[in-house]
């Protein structure tokens, strides 16, 4: 099976890359790249991204094809998709961070900053967290309700569709923190950061 | 609910952890990779390097100890010490840690965290100050470990550095750092309700009380120690363990 890491040149992708190849085992290829020939001949793509919305979003168009590349994987042909942090993020229509951008609009919905309460919660939301999941996820087998793991970021993706969330996290407010829609994965939290839990994750993710 | 994060601290100089520790699993008590290995395993919420080589020619050392640290740790990594360039940055971001720490170039500079910031995301920048009381509620910011004195009061740093985009703040009290007597909780107060980013405290831990005050008295979102866990007074499980008797949550 061949995975492939989009590496877009947008922010550190290193523990991304060091939590995969502690997971994947011998029948697993893994490709940290962003040559459109070997994404479209993969099995499996994941999709990290730092920084802000805006910062993540020029960076993949700055690659020519490799939108429409990821489009044609993931809405055409359906192959299994996971984006962490703001890799999830850019599935939505729009994101407010910085300014006002279009988003791959993969899943109806918008990225905007967490409501912090006027102050009462600090931002980013930085910490382990307890998720509490909201349906079956294929990437959650194995893994426990309420288990933490690791976050940090000041924005939530909010889906119009709520059933596509696959579990929330407790901070100002409930925040989506997982979701599962047909062959797209993504977390808001940082799987390759949280533990023994986020490596589970992981394997779970390459085991589909 | 967040929890609140504890977070071993291991002081490297020249790729050997100083105040080195007694545990008696370990082959080479000097080595920085092993231990953070340890302190992975134990339980720690994440692992932070301070590089305190005096010189400048040994970059490399601690970017090697990054690498191999960060193929065998899963946790969040925090590296500071010497930061002062944007390819300082990357080339730790790049061995795999997942947050730098500024200290004297932010002071100098206040420039340089909205650049790192903007370039890698406030995700991954600590702004680390060193703050020292110089009259009843007001501390000073110091720099070079210490050693200098920059006339500029710490609370207007901390809201600036926020301003410019630090995602963290790491405090520490010049006064307390050594002593075991505990944090300093006023200075720890008062920063933490000045701004609105997470402030990890730092400087004075001698007992895991000293960890429950910098959490529900200080209102600091994780706590920072080094030589209660080094010398195996204490293990992280013992400290999450006290916190969560006295109604503190962590990550058990």
């Amino acid at each position: 099976m061949n995975v492939t890491i989009v590496d877009y040149q947008s922010g550190n992708i290193s523990s991304v890359i060091n939590s995969f190849t502690e997971v994947a085992e011998g029948e697993v290829s893994l490709e940290v790249t962003s040559d459109i020939q070997k994404i479209k001949s993969s099995d499996k793509i994941v999709l990290p991204g730092q920084g802000s919305f805006k910062s993540c979003v020029d960076s993949l168009n700055k690659i020519s094809g490799l939108v429409d590349t990821l489009k044609d994987f993931a809405i055409t042909n359906k192959k299994p998709l996971l984006g962490i942090c703001v890799g999830l993020q850019m599935f939505a229509d729009v994101g407010y961070e910085e300014a006002e951008t279009k988003g791959l609009g993969w899943i109806p919905g918008k990225v905007s900053r967490i409501d912090n309460q006027k102050g009462k919660f600090k931002l980013p939301h930085i910490g382990w967290n307890e998720i509490e999941i909201q349906k079956d996820s294929k990437i959650f087998k194995d893994i426990k309700n309420k288990s933490h793991m690791y976050f940090v970021h000041s924005y939530e993706f909010i889906p119009e569709d709520k059933s596509v969330i696959s579990a929330t996290t407790d901070y100002s407010s409930k925040i989506v923190c997982s979701i599962e829609k047909d062959n797209l994965f993504g977390t808001q939290f940082h799987p390759e950061k949280s533990d023994k839990i986020g490596l589970k994750m992981i394997d779970n993710f390459l085991k589909l | 609910m967040l929890k609140n994060r504890i977070i071993p601290c291991l002081d490297v100089k020249d790729g050997r952890v100083v105040k080195g520790i007694n545990f008696v699993e370990l082959k080479d008590a000097g080595d920085p990779v092993e231990q953070a290995k340890i302190y992975s395993d134990g339980g720690a919420d994440e692992i932070c390097f301070l590089d305190i080589t005096a010189s400048n020619e040994n970059r490399e050392t601690i970017i090697e100890i990054v690498r191999k640290t960060a193929k065998e740790c899963f946790v969040p990594l925090t590296v500071g010490g010497g930061v002062r360039t944007i390819q300082n940055i990357t080339d730790l971001l790049l061995a795999g840690a997942d947050k730098v720490s500024i200290n004297t170039a932010a002071v100098k500079n206040v420039d340089f965290v909205k650049e790192a910031s903007k370039k890698f995301g406030s995700q991954c920048i600590v702004v680390a100050i060193d703050a020292k009381k110089v009259s009843e509620n007001k501390w000073e910011v110091f720099t070079y470990g210490g050693r200098n004195k920059t006339g500029i009061d710490a609370v207007d740093f901390a809201k600036k550095v926020e301003e410019n985009g630090a995602g963290e703040i790491l405090l520490t009290s010049m006064d307390k750092d050594g002593t075991k007597s505990g944090y300093d909780v006023d200075l720890l107060k008062t920063i933490t309700n000045s701004t609105n980013i997470p402030v990890i405290a730092s400087g004075g831990v001698g007992s895991l009380d000293h960890l429950y005050d910098g959490i529900v008295k200080g209102g600091a979102s994780a706590v920072l120690a080094a030589s209660i866990f080094h010398y195996g007074e204490y293990k992280i499980k013992d400290a999450k363990e006290y916190l969560n008797s006295k109604n503190v949550s962590v990550r058990l």
